[in-house]
């Protein structure tokens, strides 16, 4: 089961600092496990160009597609066998610890 | 009750529970159960009960979903009607699973209670939607998208294993302790269900101590349930329940579990403070001395206002009013959002001997109250001084 994680930002952190994990860590034990098949770091909303086509005509506007104090910092997807699999890998990721992480599982079509 | 309802009420929850663990599938579960059912409610009357009613209704029921995926020629087809006629495995309770999966803390609280309601209980959606005081529709739609995100999540069906276990099994206790309440502010059938379903963990997990407590906690507060309520349907306080009406077997049952069950968390210790009003012959026997003792303890593993106000109540009648007043201190914070902070503190002050101090206090706490018996009571406790 595939499951899209969205690294985000709190606007009311409570961070736990004490243990907090190594992203490096992170990255290296769930890549070794086969349970990180891609991610990476984004860059800031200030880069984002949001595309829509109305009326036939590519309508762009600068920045993301909605304004919340919340950012999408980064992803990765997951492939994990259940959302327990899913669930234990995102609560050992440093965002997890201060920010938020939102696990969307691949839609079955 | 006729045998039907007796077989639907005792074997529903496990031919659910047994059947999604064969199929994966909520909804075909569901169905293929409630059709059992309904083939019983045909043939019982005609052909007599069978010996074992709920061996009959799982045969049925299993017959009738691997019908249904025939004809739906699935894909894994194959796979399914071999897992399926396998051995019987008559002697599997799979109940647990289908408790752990719905209550996944990835579920909305509202949707973990609805669910295990609704498939390990077996209540009717349009019984659950009266209990909570939403329509038939809403509450189905609410059903429904629990168990469609238990699909698209994978939500697993299994009970967790190693330190997960006692996070999740917390988090199942919690859920029926939530039903037990429930139950008692007004949804009597909610009581008995949370019983049933307290029991049915308490058997399946006899190591896990804290489902034990709470089996036995909630049997001790329902030996009460004909007395806590007076002929108005106000609540009557604990020192002026009338204890014959209190139910002895309920009572025994509870001290006969909490007698083999170690105190390991906070369920534990509820349930011995509750053992100690239940042995009280007279409000004046109350072993308040233990309670109080038993209320430090759970104060500190669950230091939550309600906690520290009872641990302050128990320590006024054990050690003295001035030893209750200064535990208050704990719960000053939160004078302004419960009245009833005001209304102990009122109490301990009068029994402290300063009657004028403590009349201003009741009065205070009534008019903090809202309307009804309870602010009744205190203006009475006021105009007594």
């Amino acid at each position: 089961m595939k499951y899209m994680m969205f690294v985000c930002t709190d606007t009311e952190p409570e961070t736990d600092e004490s243990r907090v994990p190594d992203i490096n860590v992170w990255v290296a034990e769930n890549d070794a496990a086969g349970r990180r098949v891609e991610g990476s770091v984004l860059a800031p909303p200030s880069a984002a160009t949001t595309v829509r086509v109305r009326g036939g005509e590519v309508l762009l506007t600068d920045g993301p597609f909605t304004e919340t104090k919340e950012v999408i910092v980064g992803f990765d997807i997951l492939e994990c066998a259940d959302l327990d699999e899913a669930i234990a890998v995102a609560a050992a990721h440093p965002m997890a610890h201060g920010g938020r992480v939102e696990l969307r599982p691949y839609a079955d079509l | 009750m006729d045998a039907v309802a007796v077989a639907h009420r005792e074997n529903y929850g496990r031919i659910v529970a047994t059947l999604i663990r064969l199929t994966g599938d909520w909804t075909l579960s569901e169905d293929c159960a409630q059709d059992a059912l309904a083939t019983a409610l045909e043939r019982w009357p005609r052909d007599g009960v069978p010996g074992n009613p709920g061996g009959w209704l799982m045969t049925v029921a299993r017959n009738r979903a691997l019908d249904v995926l025939r004809r739906a020629a699935v894909e894994d087809r194959k796979l399914r009607e071999v897992a399926m006629t396998g051995p019987a495995h008559e002697d599997e309770d799979d109940r647990l699973q289908l408790i752990f999966t719905c209550c996944h803390p990835a579920l909305a609280l509202e949707a973990r209670v609805a669910l295990t309601l609704r498939t390990v209980a077996g209540l009717s959606t349009a019984d659950i939607a009266r209990a909570f005081l939403v329509s038939e529709a809403t509450m189905t739609r609410r059903l429904t998208r629990a168990k469609s995100k238990i699909a698209a999540a994978r939500i697993p069906y299994r009970v967790p294993e190693g330190d997960a276990l006692g996070e999740r099994l917390s988090g199942v206790l919690a859920v029926l302790y939530l039903l037990f309440n429930r139950g008692y502010d007004g949804e009597p059938f909610l009581a008995e269900e949370a019983i049933r379903l307290a029991r049915v963990l308490a058997t399946l997990m006899p190591a896990e101590s804290e489902g034990s407590s709470l089996l036995a906690l909630f049997l001790l507060q329902h030996s009460r349930r004909h007395a806590r309520r007076d002929a108005a349907g106000d609540l009557v306080p604990l020192d002026r329940q009338d204890r014959e009406t209190w139910d002895r077997a309920s009572i025994a049952e509870a001290l006969q579990i909490l007698l083999r069950t170690p105190v390991e968390g906070p369920y534990a210790l509820q349930a011995r403070i509750a053992a100690c009003h239940a042995t009280a012959v007279t409000p004046g026997d109350t072993d308040w001395r233990s309670i109080a003792l038993w209320y430090d303890e759970l104060a500190r593993v669950q230091p939550t206002p309600v906690v520290n106000l009872n641990r302050a109540v128990a320590h006024g009648y054990a050690f003295g009013p001035s030893a209750g007043l200064a535990l208050l201190d704990d719960v000053r914070e939160i004078r302004d959002d419960y009245p009833m902070v005001i209304a102990v503190e009122a109490d301990l002050t009068a029994r402290s001997g300063d009657k004028q101090r403590a009349a201003t206090l009741f009065r205070e706490a009534a008019a903090a109250s809202p309307d009804g018996p309870e602010r009744r009571a205190l203006l009475a406790r006021a105009a007594e001084l």
